[in-house]
């Protein structure tokens, strides 16, 4: 009776939200705009919402008990099952060109992007515990530094990597002197007020970086030497393989090296963290006071953190100037940031696993269910949904956040939550007291 | 011969509130020392500022013959001079093992086989638990863990605040034997901030009374335990 009450509430405070939302749409007429009312979609929405909420309140009085007992075995079979994934995904993704599916590749490189965001965005945040909100800055760093110094003096894409990752280390460091003493929100405010002002001066600069037009022109990667065109001579990679250039080479090509990208980031994390210097970051993230007692030079530590985070975003912006071969500070907003750190969030702090998840789900994820929708809103031909079927991808956002919100809710702690500890004992076995005591054991 | 440890006139601010007036204080190698006071008297702004944070506004700290007094925290910390600091902080994500190695590495020890074992030696208890996450373990067994953590680098002196925080009156002992033992077998030097006055004096070779950031009475353990005003102030309630 309580449930059937609590839906019924549920549907009303559905009926409030979606009546306007969905109830009401706008036609222009040849009088100007009319007011159409769409009574049927407004009520499959709601008899939706109480119905939801019905199956959801009668599985609850029913699971409870059942639910929390299934628990720790399902974190377990979580941890288990990680160790598959890995290799799955590295297959996975060495695979993925040979799809040869255009749509697929580019998809592939953007969530690769992200993915490599969010491994070096995870040393800062994760790893240190330095809530960075503004890590577009050192993407945007990188992205400019290569753009520059390959229109301006004609350097290629090698050369200018290790460049625009020092330059991005470089704004890092300056980043991370003046917050050294910051910590929690403030440090947030300040690293977001940085993603700005950096792009703000990208845009202002006008002399140096174009302003709002920004870059053209910036030159594509080489392999080993061999430039990627469409002429097919004798310098070029499809010169010398011998085959006929194709558009699909260079998306292929760059696909690689994103993959590559990352996974340097990830190895050069991996090791990190086996070290001292990663472990003094660990600590330093769970207690700055206990650091500090321990003889961690507090001040050197964030700023490694900073900088070598900083590196790999600025690897990462350089990779985005030369796939795109335009840049401008419009790729740069805030926006940016967020997204990378609600992938390095969702995915768990700390997890490498974790963030190639999030970055699948967020970035492909949301792409998917873009397709999704407009495939779904072609086969709703029939009459009652009119005017909903064709612009059902529009709600993508709205079904994205909800399912953001839900996944929060059901690991609180991000995708992969477990930490993995930095040093793995050879043989765990359970010691007699009375035996370590003896000194042996 | 000079002292391993000497302060003198030493004063410390919080902002504008003066935390310690004017503190003179040695310890000379070998020697436990406690420092006893009520709660606000100024003993952990003391164990701060002997490791450099805040900083001592005048007076002087020196170190085996060298003024440390301006001293960077990191670098104070490397003179193997270890602090288990109030509250024990050890890192809770990490594991027993993985806290143990933050003591030694800072320190720039890469061998902590021998550090691991005299830890284990003294505290059996970590080395079941050193697979396990430092925030699973009990109170007693954290603060043996705060413990390990700070013999990790090998120090000759080693600052303890309030070890017996939160404990259970065995598990004081048991924290207090291993601290003799250690003084006893490897001549450590032990600077003590003890709120438990009783335990404290009995264990230290000389004890300093902190009243309001001044040092008030000093005098060996038993001097002190047998003093009149001590036994009103700080054992009153009978002893544990």
């Amino acid at each position: 009776m309580t449930a059937l009450r609590d839906a019924f509430l549920s549907a009303l405070v559905a009926l409030g939200l979606f009546a306007p939302l969905v109830g009401l749409v706008t036609t222009s007429g040849e009088h100007g705009l009319y007011l159409e009312l769409r009574p049927i979609a407004t009520a499959v929405v709601v008899g939706l919402v109480f119905l939801g909420r019905l199956i959801v309140l009668s599985r609850r009085s029913r699971g409870r008990a059942a639910s929390l007992a299934a628990k720790p075995a399902l974190a377990e079979r979580i941890s288990k099952a990680g160790k598959y994934v890995t290799p799955l995904l590295l297959i996975a993704a060495v695979a993925l060109p040979f799809t040869g599916s255009r749509y697929y590749i580019d998809l592939g490189t953007l969530v690769l992007t992200y993915i490599m965001l969010g491994w070096g965005l995870n040393i800062v945040v994760g790893l240190a515990g330095l809530l960075d909100l503004g890590y577009v800055a050192f993407y945007a760093v990188g992205a400019y530094s290569f753009a520059l110094l390959a229109t301006n003096f004609g350097l290629g894409f090698w050369t200018c990597l290790p460049l625009a990752g020092i330059f991005a280390a470089f704004a890092g460091v300056m980043l991370g002197f003046p917050v050294l003493r910051l910590r929690g929100d403030y440090l947030a405010i300040v690293t977001l007020a940085f993603g700005e002002i950096i792009r703000v001066v990208l845009i202002n600069w006008v002399s140096l970086t174009n302003g709002p037009n920004g870059i053209t022109g910036i030159p594509r990667p080489t392999l080993f030497g061999l430039a990627l065109s469409m002429d097919g001579g004798p310098g070029t990679i499809a010169g010398f393989f011998n085959v006929e250039p194709a558009v699909i080479q260079r998306i292929i090509f760059l696909y690689y090296v994103i993959l590559g990208l990352a996974l340097l980031t990830n190895w050069v994390s991996l090791r990190l963290r086996r070290m001292p210097l990663g472990r003094a970051w660990e600590a330093l993230r769970e207690d700055e006071v206990a650091c500090r007692s321990l003889g961690i030079n507090v001040r050197n530590t964030k700023l490694t953190a900073f900088g070598i985070g900083a590196i790999f975003g600025g690897f990462a912006g350089a990779f985005f100037a030369t796939r795109q071969a335009f840049i401008s500070p419009e790729s740069f907003t805030f926006i940016e940031s967020a997204t990378v750190l609600a992938i390095v969030v969702l995915g768990g702090l700390g997890s490498q696993l974790g963030v190639a998840l999030a970055a699948i789900v967020m970035v492909g994820g949301l792409e998917t269910l873009r397709d999704f929708l407009s495939f779904l809103g072609d086969q709703m031909n029939s009459p009652l949904f009119s005017g909903i079927a064709s612009e059902l991808p529009l709600y993508r956002m709205l079904i994205f956040g909800l399912a953001l919100v839900v996944m929060m809710v059901l690991r609180p702690r991000g995708l992969v939550s477990g930490r993995t500890p930095s040093v793995a004992l050879h043989k765990v076995k359970d010691i007699a007291p009375d035996l370590v005591a003896q000194g042996r054991g | 011969m000079s002292a391993l440890l000497s302060l003198t006139g030493v004063t410390a601010f919080y902002g504008a509130i003066q935390a310690l007036r004017g503190i003179d204080l040695t310890v000379e190698k070998g020697e436990i020392v406690t420092l006893i006071g009520a709660n606000g008297a100024g003993k952990s702004t003391l164990m701060m500022t002997i490791c450099g944070s805040p900083r001592a506004r005048d007076g002087q700290i020196v170190h085996e013959g060298q003024d440390i007094t301006a001293w960077p925290t990191h670098l104070i910390m490397r003179r193997r001079i270890a602090q288990a600091p109030e509250g024990r902080r050890i890192f809770n994500r990490m594991t027993v093992h993985e806290n143990l190695l933050m003591g030694a590495e800072v320190a720039g020890r890469t061998d902590t086989t021998d550090g691991l074992d005299q830890v284990f030696t003294l505290f059996p208890r970590l080395k079941e638990r050193i697979g396990q996450r430092g925030g699973t373990l009990s109170g007693g067994e954290q603060q043996m863990l705060a413990i390990g953590r700070a013999l990790m680098s090998r120090p000759t002196l080693l600052l303890l605040d309030e070890p017996s925080l939160g404990l259970a009156p065995l598990v004081v002992r048991q924290i207090f034997g291993a601290i003799r033992d250690l003084n006893r077998t490897t001549g450590l030097t032990v600077l003590l901030v003890e709120q438990n006055a009783y335990q404290a004096l009995r264990l230290a070779h000389r004890g300093y009374v902190l009243v309001n950031g001044s040092i008030t009475m000093a005098g060996t353990g038993a001097e002190l335990l047998a003093r009149p005003e001590i036994r009103a102030a700080y054992l009153e309630g009978g002893h544990t």
